[in-house]
């Protein structure tokens, strides 16, 4: 009976979780779609509902109900598992991460470590999709994926690592309380920058939405699915993209904490707390959406390569410093701040050079004067 | 011994990739065959000639009035140019005067429709490396301009306006003052665009020493218009062989330095505001008389022939036409600017990556329907 039970209790809290982050994805489509609207001086969506709040149920119900378009040279195996491989590891990783103090399905202590372990699973998935699909677009996409996300996955992971060595510990829960008397953010600010910079390229999203890029591979790993396998791509960007701004929050930002919030409100209030953080970070995602242009494949590996895994490593060392010498924090995020600022000068300098440098001359023949002016 | 092996082994395998012509990039129904080594374009094989409708021949079978609206299809992003040009070249053949007040309003709409091409150019471009809200800022100026084209001409794109002998009809009565408050939204709509995606760290790595066409190389294929004037030839026909009144007025030549793809999208930027300053002049000298110089309907110009030039948005448009004294042209060839500047693609497209494959196609800013004519 108690086994009846057991199973039933995970089950459902399967199924809680997957409507859950249905009703987040849902969410986060409405969300792009007005902020992007704005952006660009649009309204957004209008039409379905008020305020256009029920487009994405149209959207979801639409691409259910589409005919599912199968080419007839396409590996069908490897086509209807690639949208799985690449949804499970986004779904699972969901398992252990919490949106409030002990509000979390299954707590680990190797929770940073598992979620990292799933979410390089995906890009199985996404070479798959590009091989299989027997698209070329595809193919070019799909190993576009592979190059971007395997080389993004160690700074990424450097930076985790960083909040880890800080915290001591790999549990989301514990590295979120230790978090009580100031958030990482202040102690990291370079960790945070590489970790948001790499979760960025890991999910594909602007600027480093190279491998769906539309303009040029036309969709790429994507482009032959329709309908409803489509749609699970994408559920799993999207869910992703939640992860990701999740875990900064998480790691960086304070999780559920907020000044003045103590006791038992904490667990309840909380949720509040991490979901209004967590919507703010994925709003400067969309924000980078709607403004930046997109990185070419090889700029994007030796920004990488070059850029984020030096920093990553020289965050590691610094934090290593920092717990070896016991430092006050404060020094901790004087430092990390003078990194960050003399880099941000580098690179605004270039850019200020630049501007002046590239520019196109007017020329004007010295013989032609303004006849019959006025 | 042990290197060579290791080196067959390790041999890549080229691969065709069909661009086009339904692509979201290729501009229309241009069809690029790449064959490319990973992301690396070894050769490119242009294939045009999906949007050919046989303009010039049925220019053979229409008289000279009907031409017009042939002319409006060849580059329906700057209709006015094209007809200004094929106007210019029958009333060269006819030697006609054309009155003070169309010939400014001519210019105007020209400059404007110039503007708007442009436009569009700039918000493709933000399109085809990625950024997406160029285009819908850019869209929101062209707009305004469609309208303002409504009300002077009574349509957005096809508008048959420039008539033989001058243009159809006088300019509503608040045309300046609606063009005045155009120009300073435009301005600020251009200022906008600039701010946004011209200077932009990542725009620049995508566009800077991208698909680099030497003076050298440009005049050799031909090239015309702002492409060739980013490679720093200064050559403008409205500067060199002032037509209509473009003598008239003070404006500048944006040249680039190296020809890369930021050039050609800078210099057209710069171009707007070139445009915007001649449509200011023009608007403070705009004079007050008729608007056309009356002709039969069936014109027959004298036995002859022509040939007639002007700056298109895209560049050079030559118009040849020889006329047999009937009602309808013996033949007319049109030298398309988009044509010409489309023929580098495949010197530019060599040993690039195919995400720039798209950039250097979009700066190139082609127009199938004059490709294809």
């Amino acid at each position: 009976m108690s086994l009846i039970i057991d199973v039933g209790m995970r089950v459902s809290l399967i199924l809680g979780l997957l409507t859950g982050l249905s009703v987040v994805v849902l969410s986060l489509v409405w969300v792009e779609r007005k902020f992007l609207g704005r952006i660009q001086m649009r309204m957004g969506p209008m039409v379905v509902g008020p305020y256009g709040l029920l487009q994405p149920v149209a959207d979801a119900i639409k691409l259910v109900a589409k005919e599912d378009l199968l080419s007839p040279w396409v590996d069908r195996i490897v086509y209807w598992i690639a949208p799985l491989a690449v949804f499970i590891p986004s779904f699972m990783i969901w398992v252990t991460i919490p949106i409030s103090r002990d509000i979390v399905i299954r707590n680990m202590d190797m929770g940073l470590f598992y979620i990292i372990a799933f979410s390089v699973l995906s890009i199985v998935g996404l070479v798959a999709a590009g091989w299989a699909s027997s698209n070329k677009y595809a193919v070019l996409g799909g190993f576009r994926a592979a190059a971007q996300l395997i080389s993004y996955e160690i700074p990424l992971i450097m930076a985790v690592l960083g909040v880890a060595m800080l915290a001591q510990s790999l549990n989301l829960q514990e590295i979120v309380n230790q978090q009580d008397t100031y958030v990482y953010a202040l102690v990291q600010p370079l960790g945070l920058l590489i970790f948001f910079i790499a979760g960025l390229a890991e999910i594909g999203r602007t600027p480093f939405d190279i491998h769906p890029a539309e303009s040029e591979v036309v969709g790429g790993p994507f482009v032959e699915y329709s309908g409803a396998h489509w749609s699970i791509f994408f559920l799993a960007e999207y869910i992703n993209t939640f992860a990701v701004a999740a875990l900064t929050v998480l790691m960086f930002l304070g999780g559920w904490l907020l000044p003045g919030l103590s006791g038992g409100a904490i667990t309840t209030v909380g949720v509040l707390v991490f979901f209004a953080k967590t919507y703010l970070v994925i709003l400067i995602i969309f924000w980078f959406r709607g403004t930046f242009p997109r990185l070419r494949i090889d700029q994007l590996m030796s920004f990488g390569w070059k850029m984020l895994v030096p920093l990553s490593f020289l965050n590691i060392i610094l934090t290593g410093c920092y717990m070896f010498y016991g430092w006050p924090a404060w020094l901790m995020s004087i430092i990390s701040v003078t990194i960050l600022a003399s880099v941000f000068w580098l690179v605004s300098k270039r850019m200020n050079n630049t501007k002046k440098e590239y520019t196109v001359h007017i020329y004007k023949p010295e013989s032609l004067e303004v006849k019959n002016a006025g | 011994m042990v290197d060579q092996d290791i080196n067959k082994k390790l041999d890549t395998v080229q691969m065709m990739v069909n661009m086009g012509p339904q692509h979201p990039s290729t501009h229309g129904v241009f069809r690029m065959v790449l064959a490319v080594d990973g992301e690396r374009i070894v050769d490119v094989e242009p294939h045009i000639g999906y949007l050919h409708r046989g303009s010039e021949k049925l220019c053979e079978g229409e008289i000279y009035v009907q031409i017009v609206t042939l002319f409006d299809r060849l580059d329906y992003l700057s209709n006015l140019n094209n007809e200004m040009v094929f106007c210019r070249a029958v009333e060269k053949l006819m030697e006609l005067e054309i009155p003070e007040r169309a010939e400014y309003i001519r210019v105007i709409l020209c400059e404007l429709n110039r503007v708007a091409s442009h436009l569009l150019f700039i918000g493709t471009f933000g399109l085809d490396v990625g950024a997406m809200t160029p285009s819908m800022y850019m869209f929101r100026d062209r707009e305004k301009i469609q309208s303002m084209f409504e009300a002077v001409t009574g349509a957005r794109m096809m508008h048959n306006y420039i008539r033989i002998g001058g243009i159809k009809n006088d300019v509503p009565d608040d045309f300046i003052h609606r063009m005045k408050s155009l120009i300073v939204e435009l301005k600020k709509g251009l200022e906008e665009a600039d701010k946004l995606l011209s200077f932009n760290e990542i725009f620049l790595a995508r566009t800077k020493n991208i698909g680099t066409m030497s003076a050298k190389m440009a005049i050799e294929y031909g090239v015309s218009g702002p492409s060739l004037r980013a490679s720093g030839v200064p050559i403008d026909i409205r500067k060199d062989h002032p037509y209509s009144i473009y003598d008239r007025f003070d404006f500048g030549i944006p040249i680039g330095e190296i020809g890369d793809c930021w050039d050609r999208y800078y210099v057209r930027l710069e171009e707007v505001r070139q445009s915007i300053s001649i449509m200011e002049q023009a608007l403070y000298q705009l004079p007050d008389g008729d608007t056309i110089t009356p002709t039969r309907f069936l014109l027959r110009p004298p036995k002859g022939e022509v040939y007639v030039r002007g700056e298109n948005p895209r560049g050079e448009i030559g118009v040849y036409m020889i006329s047999d004294g009937t009602d309808k042209p013996y033949r007319v060839k049109v030298r398309p600017p988009s044509f010409c500047n489309l023929m580098t693609i495949k010197d530019l497209l060599i040993d690039t990556y195919v995400a720039d494959a798209v950039v250097i196609l979009g700066s190139l800013d082609i127009v199938l329907g004059e490709v294809d004519r």
